[in-house]
């Protein structure tokens, strides 16, 4: 009973955490239908940004967040314009290919700068010893980046469904030369899309630091997470990924718990597997 | 208001309009015929700044806009209603006005805008909360319409808006168009409905195989030869 407890509500942490990783996939993908194949490398960047300026400035880790953010708001805007738009003039495969070596790039460029040593976080507010209830045992630092995610997708819903630039962006990613006849600025749009996408990975790269090892090929095991977690949500449903984070974290921890870690990816694509056979769109794509 | 001066428009490299002039004074209704592939829906969308010229100018209230994006035509005054409505389906009837309105910033004006479209058309209030693709095809196109009246254009562009619809709605439509100029707002029309569209012009332009090769009053151009025999089987 206490076992179920701790892993239902440790399985629902891992996946707003999870949700949030995927978040910025979904709003690129929701934009434009185009795949980010370096999110997880934007994830790696985030995490490498918090931790170096956590401990390079002996910083409480949790402050490094607004820094984290903004430099992948600049890597995903940069990448927009520097990239991603030109491989929209070519074939889909070009697209598909293209953030491939983007992603490429960026991991092998902090494996050279960096060196592919693991680093960890040492110190900091939810660095510390889990909670615990009775029996029920909740960590700190999952704790904290729940709350943060369910705040970050509370902010992106607001800023989607409530504000003019958000339905402009909606406009952009319903029919982006209708929306152009609105007088729209529509590449602004895209750039804006691909800088909220780094940004929301970027907030997540810096929690997960807090529990985390840093490391630069760190964002291939959460992409892959990540990609499951969109396509089953629905690709470019927001709510959709946050609800398919939940699954598949409960799946993550109750997999991990009653049937042995080393099946937790296993399950994970089984079950996306069994959602799409049954519903091809994701649980609330359209 | 409007000149287009002698235009060539190429689609990847393949010249779609080799020669087309046109022009526009304030308060006309100016219809634009021709046979599919007569380069009528290309000649808006230059004008909207979605292509842009490779020979030739366009300039709209003495300004070069030849090479404005659409971005900047939308700010000077021109709406383009697109073929095929493309209304944003899963956004509710409102919120495609609005979406016509993004350039204003006032609050008011956008009220306004909003009561004047509900106004010429009262199905769309009724409608307001509906989704815009649950909407019947002449209700689309009057979306479409209002959407484009959203931010009060000095020039409104409308292609084939009769396009899809059946018979009594084509009447319907046109009609709509008619009060729009009743209106006093200027209108650029591109129309299958060849004989329709001219009688109720101002003034009418021929479009063949990318060049104008008529021009005059829309009632005179009815009686032209090529008229009467390419378009109304005479």
């Amino acid at each position: 009973m206490e076992t179920l407890l701790s892993t239902t509500i440790s399985g629902l942490l891992m996946g707003m955490l999870f949700a949030l990783v995927a978040l910025g996939l979904a709003i690129i993908f929701g934009v434009m239908d185009i795949v980010n194949f370096a999110h997880g490398e934007f994830l790696m960047v985030g995490m490498y940004a918090a931790f170096l300026t956590a401990t390079g400035l002996s910083m409480e880790p949790l402050l490094t967040l607004p820094v984290s953010a903004v430099i992948c708001f600049i890597l995903g805007m940069g990448s927009y314009y520097l990239l991603v738009r030109y491989l929209l003039k070519g074939p889909m495969l070009a697209q598909l290919l293209g953030t491939f070596g983007l992603m490429i790039f960026i991991r092998y460029l902090a494996m050279a700068i960096f060196g592919p040593d693991y680093k960890t976080l040492e110190q900091g507010l939810l660095i510390r010893p889990s909670i615990n209830w009775g029996p029920v045992m909740i960590s700190y630092p999952k704790l904290g980046a729940a709350v943060i995610s369910v705040t970050a997708f509370g902010a992106v819903y607001w800023l989607i469904n409530r504000t003019r630039l958000g339905m402009a962006l909606k406009a952009t990613a319903l029919d982006v030369e209708a929306a152009g006849y609105m007088g729209i600025n529509t590449e602004k749009m895209r750039g804006l899309a691909w800088g909220l996408g780094g940004a929301t990975v970027g907030i997540a790269g810096a929690l997960l630091t807090n529990f985390y090892y840093v490391f630069p090929t760190v964002g291939l095991l959460f992409v892959m997470i990540a990609f499951a977690t969109v396509a089953l949500g629905g690709f470019g449903s927001i709510k959709g990924a946050f609800i398919a984070g939940l699954i598949i974290g409960l799946i993550w921890d109750f997999g991990g718990t009653y049937v042995g870690p080393e099946y937790k990816f296993a399950l994970i694509y089984l079950t996306y597997f069994l959602v799409i056979i049954l519903r091809p769109q994701g649980l609330f794509g359209w | 208001m409007l000149k287009v001066e002698n235009i060539e428009v190429r689609y990847s490299g393949v010249p779609v309009i080799h020669d087309v002039s046109l022009d526009v004074n304030e308060g006309e209704l100016i219809s634009v015929v021709g046979a599919n592939g007569s380069g009528k829906t290309t000649l808006l969308k230059t004008i909207s700044g979605t292509l842009h010229p490779t020979k030739g100018s366009i300039q709209f209230d003495n300004e070069d806009i030849t090479r404005s994006s659409t971005v900047d035509i939308v700010r000077k005054g021109i709406t383009y209603v697109p073929e095929e409505r493309r209304i944003f389906g899963p956004l509710s009837v409102e919120e495609n006005l609005r979406l016509g309105a993004y350039i204003l910033n006032d609050n008011e004006a956008i009220e306004t805008s909003i009561e004047y479209v509900y106004g010429l058309f009262p199905i769309l209030k009724d409608r307001r909360k509906q989704k815009g693709g649950t909407l019947s095809g002449g209700e689309q196109q009057m979306l479409a319409i209002g959407r484009g009246l959203m931010a009060s254009p000095k020039l409104l562009m409308l292609d084939e808006p009769s396009l899809g619809l059946m018979p009594k709605l084509v009447d319907e439509m046109l009609d709509a168009v008619a009060t729009l100029k009743g209106e006093g707002i200027t209108i650029l029309l591109v129309e299958q409905n060849v004989r329709e569209a001219l009688e109720m012009a101002d003034r009418g332009y021929v479009l063949q195989t990318g060049r104008t090769i008529y021009n005059g009053r829309g009632r005179e151009l009815l009686k032209t030869d090529i008229i009467k025999k390419a378009f109304l089987g005479i």
